[in-house]
């Protein structure tokens, strides 16, 4: 279970506050208006932006100071998530060992990782090769051998097409479900929302709200939440 | 930072071994003042017109795609890496009184011109350093992204437009650099300036620390003037790397390089006549020594061949010892906010070779003999005179690599040695071979500390060189110099087409 | 890492024999060569030492005052007459141990620490297809039109530039200064070291260039090209000599003094002028070499002594600088 403890982000003039528990294996998502902070929210809880106060919490551990790559948490980010001089099957075998000194039980998981999400055969190519979708995929890929049980998608899939990211987002939630993730992601559409989210967590004015039940929330939504989904 | 502080160590104990034996000499009397007076000058303005030429030349090679680009680019690296005795001939047999420009002028019933005087020392540092800004500002241009010529060529932007976007940013980050490693070469500069220069008015600071060290063997003064020369190189690198402004250009996905805003008609002409002028300046001399050097080959004798396998070992060891210098230090820079760090760089090159090397000759000579030593020591310091090379070449890149993948290397814990493996020396791996290169070749024509102590059966290549021409065997020199030209070209090509395989940008 | 290389040398350092005694000969760096005279006197003086000689070249006397005590040389051969005073005052050399009426050069030579193995004098040199009327004497060559140019080599970096000099103070003594504002015009560029003259010179760039009387004799000789010859002056030519000098401390006394008087010897001063393209100190010149003796010289022979020309030096430098400066 993912708990903030009252944690305070601050970047510049910038601050954010938090304080609540993430339901373990629930899909969240994180929505709010353009600039603020679920992004921000994300890299935190990631591990790449240092807490100004506050706690962060993995079951009994505190994880506020550990290290990104040490955390129980795979990340999507909105660009660069392969690297373009990396073959397809490297780039997911970065997720099992980043010293890439793989076992053949291990190449076998990148396989069947690489055919879980409709690659098998395509690990020798670059990205720079593939079309978008099938980035997207290569980095679920990853996110699928990685095998934390937190996922944060920082809208990974933003520049694909509506039926791409739909097809994207199902199989995320298939992902999750397999693997028995708790997944967080960033999103701006509330059909995403409905489509795979548990919980919605409200960030607006400085403040992440509590997750809370989406379905209810999307029908009744308090006021901001309302000017925002118009 | 251990590389760094390890550049810093080897300068400074060079230093402490002369200062171990220096005793109080003559002071820097108005020769000297002078000497440094014309030096600052002749330096400025070779740096100024190096990379004012540059720009045209890197622009039109950088838009341009055309048969044999490749083999021409490399090729024009080649004045950069030439001995200078050889490169001072070439160039008089083109712009010399007697030289082939004069004698078409005459032809034509023009008035012949004189290439020596500061003009002369101008452009035989032009000349030399061309090729470097050049390259330097091509590798610039070739790391902005494809994507972003492909978003100017969507907005139909004009070449005014591409220049104001994408182009003067980048040249705002490479042009302050480039134009300071050109300033503090040709701070060092010596023969060249001496022999373009037409007589003492062309005094050098580093020939007046070879006056000092070699005939009036004058260590103080020596060290105060290699102090001087330290001096200015280090206030041109800060004042250079503080103007940089330190962005990142986002990465591309490695997508084939091709240039939408390359025009036909005018600009296309001009892109070609400014690629014929570059190339005709820097070819030509080239040319010259080719030509000299054909005949000399079948007379030159079998040691030379011999000569030549040292003069490979020395630059494989300088390219080893270099890498392992660079890249370190490198990445410590890369994760700098101030480009300040990357002036230690400087520092090895500025420093007179003939004092790095007499300093360590000191402080060898008591423990052991620094004979055995003398390769070890050559490819040590030209490990040094590349070093300022390498980072300009390398810190870019390797900066931008570390910001684009920041988060995703964290997040899949990579780092030390595997973000090395797997992220940054593949990413670099056109710019490290173009580092390899660049110091291999220069390795091979560098005559080095070599000529102070000698051991005579591990003559390098330049070194027989100049014993041949010492012993009136001018033809045969000139073969030797042709062979020398050939292996640092061959050396320069194969580590950068090694570097570049299968890898556009 | 420098630990490892430093044991490494030194491993390889004692490796070499102990069996035979070593003649650790220090030589300058064009000697060793295959086309300079050091292979050859290694073959001749092996021939009767029943030792093994072993040259170390480099620059001589910067290496001798770095080495100073430590040094492991047993002779020195090639320090030239401009750098025996500053090779006198480290002490390490001994007397030669030769006697000096044996020499045949054109001046008297008394010094018993640096004994002469070759000489020649300085001398401009010019291609007569190309130059229809060579200067006779300094004079002619002072009153010739600006358009001859002359390259010279600057005598803060090289042995023959600094030779100049001293030999303009020679014959034109307080009118240096005058002699050389005349000559600044004629003088097309100055250049570090000999080499890049002469080569200035061979690729036609100049008429004369400043070098040595016995520089045709290579191309005669050599090349059998007779066209390049020596502009012979009476007021006279500058003296350059190169010496070899007996290390004090020496561990093979005895084969140093060997070496000294090999260097005297018939076969080795036979050999010098093909081989240095130099004139022998100790050979009457009835017996050099075939042709030798067509080689055109000066009657007179200029010549500072050390302590005059130490004395002279700096002044001579900067009377040189500071008219070609202007």
């Amino acid at each position: 279970m993912l708990r903030l403890e009252k944690i305070t982000i601050a970047q510049g003039d910038f601050l954010l506050k938090a304080d609540f528990r993430v339901t373990p294996g629930r899909k969240t998502a994180v929505i709010g208006p353009s600039g603020a902070g679920k992004s921000t929210l994300l890299g935190a809880i990631g591990g790449f932006l240092p807490l100004a106060g506050g706690k962060l919490w993995y079951r009994d551990a505190e994880i506020t100071e550990a290290k990104p790559g040490q955390r129980p948490i795979a990340m999507l980010f909105q660009d660069n998530n392969l690297f373009p001089h990396l073959s397809i099957a490297r780039n997911i075998g970065l997720g099992i060992r980043p010293d890439l000194k793989l076992s053949p039980e291990d190449h076998a998981r990148v396989a069947k990782a690489l055919e879980r999400v409709g690659l098998h055969g395509m690990g020798d190519r670059k990205p720079g090769e593939l079309s978008g979708g099938q980035q997207s995929r290569a980095a679920l890929a990853r996110v699928l051998v990685q095998d934390r049980p937190v996922i944060l998608l920082d809208e990974p899939f933003a520049a694909l097409g509506p039926a791409l990211r739909h097809e994207m987002l199902d199989l995320v939630h298939d992902l999750s479900d397999e693997a028995n993730a708790t997944l967080l992601m960033v999103t701006h559409d509330p059909q995403d929302v409905r489509r795979i989210a548990d919980d919605v967590i409200f960030v607006e004015g400085g403040r992440a709200a509590a997750p809370q039940p989406a379905a209810a929330l999307l029908e009744n939504p308090p006021p901001a939440l309302q000017a925002y989904l118009g | 930072m251990v590389a760094g502080g390890f550049v810093v160590a080897a300068v400074l104990l060079a230093f402490l071994g002369i200062g171990l034996r220096a005793e109080v000499g003559r002071g820097i009397g108005p020769a000297e003042w002078a000497a440094i007076r014309f030096t600052v000058l002749q330096a400025a303005l070779s740096a100024i017109l190096s990379v004012a030429c540059a720009i045209p030349l890197a622009r039109a090679l950088a838009r341009r795609r055309f048969f044999g680009r490749g083999f021409l680019i490399t090729l024009l690296g080649a004045p950069f890496i030439l001995p200078v005795i050889v490169a001072v001939l070439g160039l008089l047999t083109v712009f010399g009184r007697s030289g082939w420009v004069n004698a078409l002028l005459q032809v034509a019933g023009l008035p012949t011109l004189s290439i020596y005087g500061l003009h002369g020392v101008v452009l035989a540092h032009v000349f030399f350093n061309l090729p470097l800004a050049t390259r330097l500002l091509l590798q610039g241009w070739q790391s902005i992204p494809a994507e972003r010529f492909r978003l100017a060529a969507q907005l139909n932007l004009p070449p005014k437009m591409v220049r104001r976007t994408l182009e003067t940013p980048l040249l705002l980050q490479v042009v302050p650099g480039a134009a300071a490693l050109v300033f503090v070469i040709c701070l060092t500069s010596f023969a060249v300036a001496l022999t373009l220069g037409g007589g003492p008015r062309a005094t050098t600071i580093e020939l007046a620390i070879y006056q000092a060290f070699r005939f009036d063997f004058d260590l103080a003064r020596a060290a105060l003037l290699s102090f001087i020369q330290l001096v200015l190189a280090g206030g041109a690198a800060l004042v250079a790397l503080w103007i940089i402004p330190n962005f990142s250009l986002s990465a591309g996905l490695d997508r084939e390089m091709r240039r939408w805003d390359a025009q036909p008609g005018l600009q296309s002409m001009m892109d070609a006549g400014v690629i014929f002028l570059g190339s005709a300046f820097l070819l030509v001399p080239l040319g010259a020594i080719v030509l000299a050097g054909v005949p000399g080959l079948a007379l030159m004798p079998l040691s030379v061949w011999k000569t030549a396998g040292n003069s490979l070992g020395v630059a494989v060891l300088s390219v080893a010892v270099l890498l392992s210098i660079a890249l370190p230090m490198a990445g410590w820079i890369s994760t700098r906010r101030a480009g300040g760090a990357e002036a230690i760089g400087l520092i090895g090159l500025s420093a007179s070779p003939l004092m790095i090397g007499t300093g360590w000759f000191i402080l060898i000579n008591p423990v052991t003999d620094p004979v055995p030593l003398a390769l070890l020591v050559t490819a040590l310091i030209n490990a040094l005179m590349a070093l300022p090379f390498a980072l300009r070449i390398l810190v870019p890149p390797t900066r931008e690599v570390l910001t684009t993948y920041d988060r995703l290397s964290r997040s899949l814990g990579l780092q030390g040695w595997s973000a090395w493996r797997w992220l940054v020396l593949p990413r670099l791996r056109a710019q490290i071979g173009f580092t390899a290169g660049l110091t291999g070749a220069l390795s091979v024509g560098d005559l080095g500390v070599i000529a102070l102590f000698a051991d005579p059966d591990r003559a390098t290549l330049p070194l027989q060189m100049y014993r041949l021409m010492g012993a009136y065997r001018t033809e045969a020199a000139a073969g030797a110099a042709l062979l020398l030209l050939a292996m640092a070209l061959a050396l320069f090509w194969i580590c950068d087409k090694g570097g570049r395989w299968r890898a556009e940008a | 890492m420098r630990r490892t290389l430093l044991a490494t040398s030194l491993l390889l350092a004692t490796q070499a024999g102990a069996d035979t005694p070593v003649l650790t000969v220090y030589a300058g760096d064009y000697f060793t060569s295959e086309w300079g005279p050091g292979p050859k006197i290694e073959a001749g003086f092996e021939e009767t030492c029943g030792c093994d000689l072993q040259f170390a070249t480099g620059d001589l006397l910067p290496r001798l005052l770095l080495e100073g005590q430590r040094t492991k040389a047993d002779v020195v051969i090639g320090l030239t007459s401009d750098v025996t005073a500053k090779a006198r005052a480290t002490g390490l050399f001994a007397p030669h141990g030769q006697d000096n009426s044996e020499l045949t050069l054109p001046i008297e030579w008394t010094d018993d620490t640096f004994l002469p193995f070759n000489y020649g004098h300085t001398a401009f040199i010019y291609n007569e297809t190309t130059m229809d009327a060579p200067p006779a004497s300094f004079d002619a060559l002072l009153a010739m039109p600006d358009d001859v140019k002359l390259v010279i080599q600057d005598p803060r970096t090289s042995i023959s530039g600094l030779a100049l000099v001293l030999w303009v103070e020679a014959v034109y003594g307080e009118k240096a200064s005058e002699v050389w504002q005349k000559l600044a015009p004629k003088i097309l560029t100055v250049t570090k070291d000999w080499s890049a003259s002469y080569g200035m010179f061979t690729d036609g760039e100049v008429d004369m260039v400043l070098s040595y009387t016995t520089s045709p004799a290579y191309h005669m000789f050599a090349e059998e090209d007779f066209t390049k010859k020596a502009a012979i002056f009476p007021e006279g030519h500058y003296f350059m000599v190169e010496t070899v000098g007996k290390i004090a401390k020496t561990e093979e006394p005895e084969l140093a003094d060997a070496f000294m008087a090999y260097v005297l010897s018939q076969d080795f001063q036979q050999m010098i002028p093909t081989a240095n393209w130099s004139l022998p100190s100790a050979l009457p010149k009835d017996q050099w070499p075939d042709g030798w003796d067509e080689l055109a010289l000066p009657e007179k022979v200029l010549f500072y002594s050390e302590e005059e020309a130490a004395a002279l030096q700096a002044q001579a430098i900067e009377t040189w600088r500071s008219a070609l400066s202007q």
